[in-house]
């Protein structure tokens, strides 16, 4: 399938009181044409980062994207000038928030602040873009929307809010929908409708999603594929099933037996102990040796290299080396 | 250390075997913090100390304090008229110069930042108690009598400050008793109102919260949680009330309503001093001019650096 | 709104009640009340005193006739000047002074918001503090300095304008220079605040992500919400800029309304005193009104918030 978008070796960091933080380590994927890829991670772990610079959205200073590339229609975005990369947000690619209450700005109505969007872009007739705004309001749920249109933000629902948030993004028909924990600040039940609409929307007009979420629940919902990130880097890739049924990296295998279960009795939940490695001095090999059940030397010296399974699925972990094959590894089985 | 990249072969020959052995799972290690901790009030006086402005606006006040002490007894002159030395420019002699009546500006100066900053302390000391007292009942009562409480409050922030501290100043008539009194009486009102924001603020704190579950007494909630977490804003207060005080007072004296001679403040000062514009006498206006100006710039920036300093939000 | 509307209309009364009330009993309080013989030189200025006050009625008459000629926006006689009436100073000079007072607040509000926003874009850039620099010097130095400073400077020295009175524009540099500094250096202080804070608020983001231009940002997104604490100073810095009045207008010697009240201070001229109190203060807290109904125009959430808290 064509890739819409390349991310390789993306590198951010941030300037702080203390140092440098190392947000994002050398981050590469790929996303699909019409398909939704989840990165999923604990927090701090580099995700939302990651998406901000697919945006051009890392505050400078005291951000930047300290090196790699992110390839979209044959070009690289970070070489691009601001207002170049101005024209592809919102347009071709735009991005949802995790709070919608705040997401919004308290002094403008919904309307205008969907309208903004597709005037920025297109040479339309506000009248058109009116009525382009109120055919996205119809299409992501929200009733009346000739009326709902002229209010402001805080007459509105915390769904409701994110169904705004997710018009505003779609007005543009953009390629690329990408979504920061879009339900993360909702109520369960307002989760699922909201995933519901996710799927929905991708039905109707082939956009590919990049969901940005720590919430395993949420993936297994409506992710095609998952990018695993730990301190900054991508551990582990692969299709839903593969990931699910059989994960390879041991952080991994923790995140899913953290989980809570309601279909197995039996489950235990297990949490991984300790917590990430600080981002001001990240470790030289693998950055979750620490935390790691089946760490061996190797691991807190050379980061691993990267193990193909399948088309899909790939990890860096030592253990998939065969010299670590021979030793005693407490095998974790997740049927 | 460069490594050649094989796919799909598991080996990297550069890579040694006997590194391929069991690690002990290292905890601690990754709970280790880089960065030292502080307590608070420790993190905002370094962060105070990195603020070079404020830290010269320290060290002025400490020296316009010094001198107010100790000013008057460096200089070889009292305030008695010296007749024949009448608008004597700044020499060895007097190194202020010396004035319409032949009094030396360098002694009236000390003399006047007694008074000047002697109104801007008390007047923020006044505030502070009963800003406090007030702001600090009416939030942690809440309810129907912080309600009537901020009533009160509203209808009193709505008179015009200065136009009744004239008021007030005309029907006392002038003196160093009255302007603090005068500026007190509605002063205090910004102070409750920080103070009331404050309390209402924190003691929703989970942290409150929990201490109340566990059967605290209110006096120990207040002392041991409020207070310390209302303390910075308090403190930034009184930093800016003082030479907002100050102001008035040599507006006041600059009106005819500040204190009497022989009393002098530097707003006193400058008023007698204006007409040397025309006359050319520049010291009898630069002097106390100067000091009421740097004072207030001064408190400022120590009022604008700790302000940063103890803003929780800006630790990082 | 306007259950909003008529709260604050109703504190307004109150407050306005309550300073003309103020005014009154203190003026009253005066050892040897101010209102007697000894005090006046002149019999024609006794019976204008007599016939506005009623001073052989009880007090408390007294102060029910004050309050039925405020009501008719009648201030009384002069004690000092026997064919003078407070409504003839105010009539004289006010315009003046609302003049120099409104041009100093527009001065004011236009540099402090042009400084405040251009510090927060260069944040802890040169520009940024350069511009807090003018804004704590402009803050720390007091307005008679200032002006003494101007005239000394630009007046008498170098002569590019007028040092006094108020005529023609040229005139009227110099005062408002003097009397905008210091509501300019709060204002700008305020709007880099508050637009720092702003800036850093999620739905700046969002509006960013649209691939909007930072010009549409900042002036559509930003400023609007910055614009909200900045309003709320508004009547504060009215009242500061009013009685700056009283200062600037004494150094230019500015026939305006604030050299009549200076001059009634000094002359313990009362009821001048009372009039001129008492009509100020109306204004303010007319301003402050105002100042309140703009906040909640500016802000949709305010209308529901106050509805939602009652």
């Amino acid at each position: 399938m064509e890739k819409i978008l390349q991310v390789k070796d993306l590198q951010v960091a941030f300037k702080t009181f203390g140092g440098e933080v190392q947000a994002v380590r050398g981050v590469t994927f790929d996303l699909l044409k019409g398909e939704t890829l989840a990165i999923v991670g604990e927090s701090g772990c580099g995700k939302s980062v990651t998406s901000q610079a697919i945006m051009g959205l890392i505050p400078s200073p005291p951000g930047k994207i300290a090196g790699g590339e992110i390839i979209f229609k044959n070009r690289d975005l970070t070489s691009l000038p601001e207002k170049e990369w101005r024209n592809v947000r919102g347009a071709d690619i735009s991005m949802i928030f995790q709070d919608p209450m705040t997401a919004l700005n308290p002094t403008l109505t919904v309307g205008e602040q969907i309208i903004e969007g597709i005037i920025q872009h297109e040479k339309i007739a506000r009248t058109q873009a009116k009525a382009k705004a109120i055919d996205m309001l119809n299409l992501v749920g929200i009733p009346v929307p000739e009326s709902r249109m002229k209010q402001y933000p805080h007459q509105f629902s915390g769904g409701m809010r994110q169904r705004i948030m997710i018009a505003m993004a779609l007005i543009c028909q953009p390629e690329i929908l990408i979504a920061d924990e879009p339900t993360t600040a909702l109520d369960v039940t307002i989760q699922a409708q909201i995933l519901e609409l996710f799927r929905d929307i991708q039905n109707r007009t082939g956009v590919s999603i990049v969901l940005i979420t720590h919430d395993l629940g949420v993936v297994a919902q409506v992710a095609d594929r998952i990018a695993v990130m730990y301190a900054g880097k991508i551990v582990e890739t692969g299709t839903r099933r593969e990931i699910f049924y059989n994960p390879q990296h041991p952080y991994t295998r923790g995140l899913l037996q953290s989980v809570p279960r309601l279909d197995r009795e039996d489950a235990e939940l297990i949490p991984i102990a300790g917590s990430p490695p600080d981002l001001f001095a990240p470790p030289t090999g693998c950055p979750f040796t620490a935390r790691c059940e089946s760490a061996m030397e190797v691991c807190s010296r050379v980061y691993p290299i990267e193990t193909k399974l399948s088309e899909q699925h790939q990890v860096h972990c030592w253990l998939q080396d065969q010299r670590a094959r021979k030793l005693a590894v407490p095998v974790i089985t997740i049927s | 250390m460069e490594l050649r990249k094989k796919q799909n072969s598991l080996i990297t020959p550069d890579i040694p075997d006997e590194w391929f052995t069991p690690r002990a799972k290292d905890i601690e290690q990754a709970e280790k913090v880089t960065r030292p901790s502080l307590s608070y009030w420790k993190d905002a006086w370094y962060r105070l100390l990195k603020n070079k402005l404020a830290i010269l606006g320290l060290f002025f006040l400490l020296f316009v304090v010094f001198m107010a002490i100790f000013g008057p007894l460096i200089s070889q002159h009292g305030l008695d008229q010296k007749l024949q030395d009448q608008n004597l420019p700044p020499s060895t002699t007097y190194w202020f110069g010396t004035d319409g009546l032949g009094r030396d500006v360098f002694t009236r100066t000390w003399y006047g930042a007694r008074v000047s900053l002697f109104v801007g302390v008390a007047a923020a000391l006044i505030d502070f108690i009963v800003g406090v007292t007030y702001g600090g009942f009416s939030g942690y009562k809440g309810g129907k009598i912080d309600n009537f409480m901020m009533r009160i409050i509203e209808v009193l922030y709505g008179l015009p400050h200065l136009l009744v501290v004239i008021l007030l100043m005309v029907v006392m008539g002038p003196g160093l008793a009255t302007i603090i009194v005068a500026l007190s009486v509605t002063g205090w009102i910004g102070m409750a109102r920080i103070v009331r924001g404050q309390v209402l603020q924190i003691k929703n704190y989970e942290f409150v919260l929990a201490s109340k579950t566990f059967g605290t007494k209110t006096g120990r909630i207040i002392r041991k949680n409020l207070l310390p977490n209302t303390m910075g804003p308090i403190i930034v207060q009184m930093t800016l009330t003082v030479p907002a005080a100050i102001f008035a007072e040599a507006f006041l004296s600059f009106l005819g309503l500040g204190i009497q001679p022989p009393f002098t403040s530097w707003g006193m000062m400058a008023d007698e001093g204006l007409s040397s514009i025309l006359t050319g006498y520049w010291w009898r206006l630069f002097f106390p001019a100067f000091f009421i100006s740097v004072t207030m710039f001064a408190f400022n920036v120590l009022g604008d650096g700790l302000q940063d300093a103890l803003d929780p939000k800006m630790r990082r | 709104m306007t259950s909003y509307i008529l709260k604050r209309l109703g504190a307004m009364l109150v407050t306005l009640w309550l300073i003309v009330t103020l005014t009154f009993f203190l003026m009253h309080s005066v050892p040897g009340s101010p209102f007697n013989e000894e005090r006046t030189t002149n019999e024609a200025i006794q019976k204008n005193l007599e016939a506005y006050f009623h001073l052989d009625e009880p007090l408390y008459v007294q102060y029910g006739i004050y309050m039925k000629s405020l009501v008719t926006f009648d201030f009384g006689p002069s004690i000092k000047r026997s064919s003078d009436s407070v409504n003839a100073m105010l009539e004289r000079g006010f315009p003046i002074s609302f003049e120099l007072g409104f041009i100093t607040l527009v001065t004011a509000i236009v540099s402090g918001l042009f400084l405040g926003i251009i510090a927060a874009l260069r944040h802890n850039g040169f520009v940024d503090y350069l511009a807090m620099t003018i804004a704590v010097l402009g803050i720390s130095i007091p307005n008679f300095v200032l002006a003494t400073l101007l005239i000394q400077q630009l007046a008498v020295t170098y002569e590019i304008f007028p040092a006094a009175t108020w005529q023609s524009p040229m005139h009227m540099v110099l005062p408002t220079l003097a009397l905008a500094t210091g509501p300019m250096a709060i204002i700008a202080r305020l709007t880099r605040a508050s637009m720092l804070e702003v800036l850093t608020q999620d739905y700046i983001r969002t509006a960013k992500a649209k691939g909007l231009s930072p010009v549409k940002i900042v002036f559509k997104h930003a400023l609007r919400n910055a614009m909200l604490p900045v309003v709320t100073v508004l009547g504060t810095l009215a009242a500061s800029i009013l009685t700056g009045t009283f200062v600037i207008e004494k150094i230019f010697a500015i026939p305006g309304m604030g050299r009549y009240f200076v001059e009634s201070i000094s002359n313990r001229d009362y009821p001048v005193i009372m009039g001129t109190t008492v009509f100020y203060s109306a204004i303010l807290i007319i301003m402050l009104f105002l100042v309140d109904i703009a906040y909640g125009l500016l802000d949709p959430r305010i209308k529901l918030h106050k509805k939602e808290g009652r």
